[in-house]
């Protein structure tokens, strides 16, 4: 099997990952979800930086970076979600992004 | 995959794949074993006689009449009790056995602490599975517990990887030659054994199944559930005993015995010690070890890690 | 030519179809425990494909960070939602055909580039040890990533510790700050 389909059939699943993960962003109402959507969405490019690593530029530290980066970014989504779900519950009593939309229009 | 020149030492490149892997899964057990049997030794204040009481608990538990709760969550709840026993053995993999481990990777501290936080979120679901109040309230003391320990662990385990230059098990003990690194590091060796009981919640860490709680995590489970669970645990604790030997007293080192037998010495003796200790303290709470933890043991585990990257800087390890 | 002998490729496979398989679970069990510990397998998935990559590190660090995100994530889920154990089907969706839709239409935008995009040779050959790589990439061509992390990551605990306690230090420590003990609902170990 040659390199270049298995790379084109990983980064597919990473793409997959990506949509499952937006679906699930864009449609679930309490702000867990949300971020268990948009952590999914992240794995996909955990993926496909580690496909790009081994298939494209293995000599190059660049795509370990992307991924490291992209872990801390999970990190901090987490946490900053959390911390807001908690002062928003605090205020109005609900975890619902649709009780949430006052800076809408 | 990619070449790695020289091969590492690993047991399945000198034994064959299948007895390595028995090798290093009879070794896991007759850790934990070695450790239950010390643990009822010591508390029944019995000696040698209360030493085979785990086997004698553990053929009772295989023949007892499992129970079970009302709507439980039933498959949360049997792969929890699985990954407790599962964890443990998959950390023997990188505890060098012989000066060899099952395989060596370049990242084994990482791995052995990654199986020790899938050990944590294993708890939790033998906390939730059973559907049942003390569980869950013993579950929510183990997360609380993890948050704790979780740091001091993850410093002393990088102090252990700064000061040999490699996070592979074999080259930790191959840098240890000149001097053991417990002398250069007490502070992570202490940290890094203390958490050993903190993450299988022995001891002085028992809150998550403790008897004002019914047994918390363990109240629900029956059968052959609770002896994964306890195995699970004493494994554990016996392969962090050896993993301590391995990374802070030198491995294999010694004048007279045979490498192995100075091995199983010394990790006898810490696990007596161990158990000595934690026997001698009472149930910590762990809204308090919590704050203890933040704010003593972290920075305390840093200034250790700080001293031991002066120590390589100046060269003291080369 | 990438060298992935063919059990790894279907490591890889078998591994992807988990991770996909396990992010639709997420969306579609009941019990809000199995979605968390669903999201934990997709993880686990990707990390063990990273193992194959031969990334040890990456994908030992991403097992071991997305666990306990995810045991954290449990505590909130159990928290807030109303439905836990999933003892009762339950849907709480919003706009359910939009997002469907923005999903199916990224990832069918994704896929063309995906196949269509002319992708660059290998450039040489995996070095004998990645970890070291990343290592000397972080501590020196790369330190200024790191150093950005790290501010972030300090930003991140305190703002998230501002926003989740409810009481401040004039709670803790009266209205003119001069009290000798904080005055917390739960004491702490240390008496402080």
């Amino acid at each position: 099997m040659s390199g270049d389909l298995v790379l084109q059939i990983i980064l597919t699943v990473a793409a997959g990952l990506v949509g499952v993960g937006l679906y699930g962003a864009l449609s679930q109402q309490s702000i867990v979800m949300i971020m268990m959507g948009l952590e999914l969405a992240l794995n996909g490019v955990l993926l496909a930086g580690g496909a790009a690593w081994y298939f494209l530029a293995p000599q190059r530290p660049d795509a370990q970076m992307l991924i490291v980066v992209t872990l801390v970014v999970m990190a901090v989504e987490m946490a900053m979600g959390f911390a807001v779900t908690i002062a928003i519950y605090r205020t109005r009593q609900v975890d619902m992004v649709d009780m949430a939309a006052d800076l809408k229009g | 995959m990619s070449e790695v020149l020289p091969q590492p030492a690993t047991s399945v490149s000198a034994w064959g794949l299948a007895p390595a892997v028995l090798a290093v899964v009879t070794a896991g057990l007759l850790l934990g074993l070695v450790f239950a049997a010390v643990d009822r030794a010591i508390v029944t204040g019995r000696g040698f006689r209360a030493g085979g009481e785990p086997l004698r608990s553990s053929a009772r538990l295989l023949l007892e009449q499992p129970r079970t709760t009302l709507a439980p969550d039933r498959l949360l709840w049997r792969v929890g009790g699985a990954t407790v026993l599962v964890t443990a053995v998959l950390a023997v993999a990188v505890v060098p056995l012989g000066e060899r481990t099952l395989w060596s990777t370049s990242a084994d501290l990482v791995w052995f602490n990654a199986m020790e936080a899938l050990l944590w979120a294993a708890v939790w679901l033998v906390g939730w599975g059973p559907n049942s109040l003390h569980a869950l309230v013993g579950g929510y003391r183990f997360l609380a517990q993890g948050l704790a320990y979780e740091l001091p662990l993850m410093f002393s385990l990088i102090g252990v990887g700064v000061a040999a230059g490699s996070l592979r098990t074999t080259d930790v003990v191959a840098a240890q030659s000149g001097l053991w690194f417990v002398v250069t590091m007490p502070v992570a060796f202490v940290v890094f054994v203390a958490s050993a009981s903190a993450f299988a919640f022995w001891g002085p860490f028992a809150a998550p199944a403790g008897a004002d709680i019914a047994g918390g995590v363990t109240s629900e489970l029956s059968g052959v559930d609770r002896l994964l669970v306890s195995a699970g645990r004493a494994v554990f604790l016996g392969v962090t005993a050896a993993m301590s030997v391995a990374l802070f007293l030198g491995g294999q080192s010694g004048p007279w015995l045979p490498g192995f037998g100075w091995y199983a010495l010394k990790t006898v003796a810490v696990i007596v010690a161990l158990v000595w200790c934690g026997r001698r303290l009472p149930v910590l709470r762990p809204d308090r070890t919590v704050e203890v933890a933040w704010t003593v043991l972290v920075p305390v585990t840093l200034l250790q890690t700080l001293v031991v990257s002066v120590l390589v800087l100046s060269g003291f390890y080369a | 030519m990438a060298e992935l002998s063919g059990w790894a490729i279907g490591a890889v496979a078998a591994l992807g179809v988990t991770a996909i398989g396990m992010g639709i679970a997420v969306f579609s069990v009941d019990s809000m425990a199995r979605a968390t510990f669903a999201l934990l397998g997709s993880f686990l998935a990707v990390a063990g494909i990273l193992l194959v990559f031969d990334l040890v590190y990456l994908a030992v660090v991403t097992a071991l960070m997305m666990t306990i995100e995810m045991a954290i994530m449990a505590v909130f889920m159990i928290m807030f939602m109303m439905n836990p154990a999933g003892l009762m089907p339950m849907s709480m969706v919003h706009n359910k055909r939009g997002s469907a839709g923005a999903g199916a239409v990224v990832f069918i935008v994704l896929v063309i580039g995906v196949w269509t995009v002319d992708w660059p040779t290998r450039d040489g050959q995996p070095p004998a040890d990645s970890t070291r790589q990343l290592g000397e990439a972080i501590m020196g061509s790369h330190m200024l990533v790191m150093l950005v992390i790290g501010v972030a990551l300090l930003a991140t605990i305190l703002a998230g510790t501002v926003l989740a306690t409810a009481r401040g230090r004039y709670d803790r420590f009266g209205a003119d700050l001069r009290a000798t003990r904080p005055d917390d609902p739960v004491g702490g170990g240390l008496r402080r």
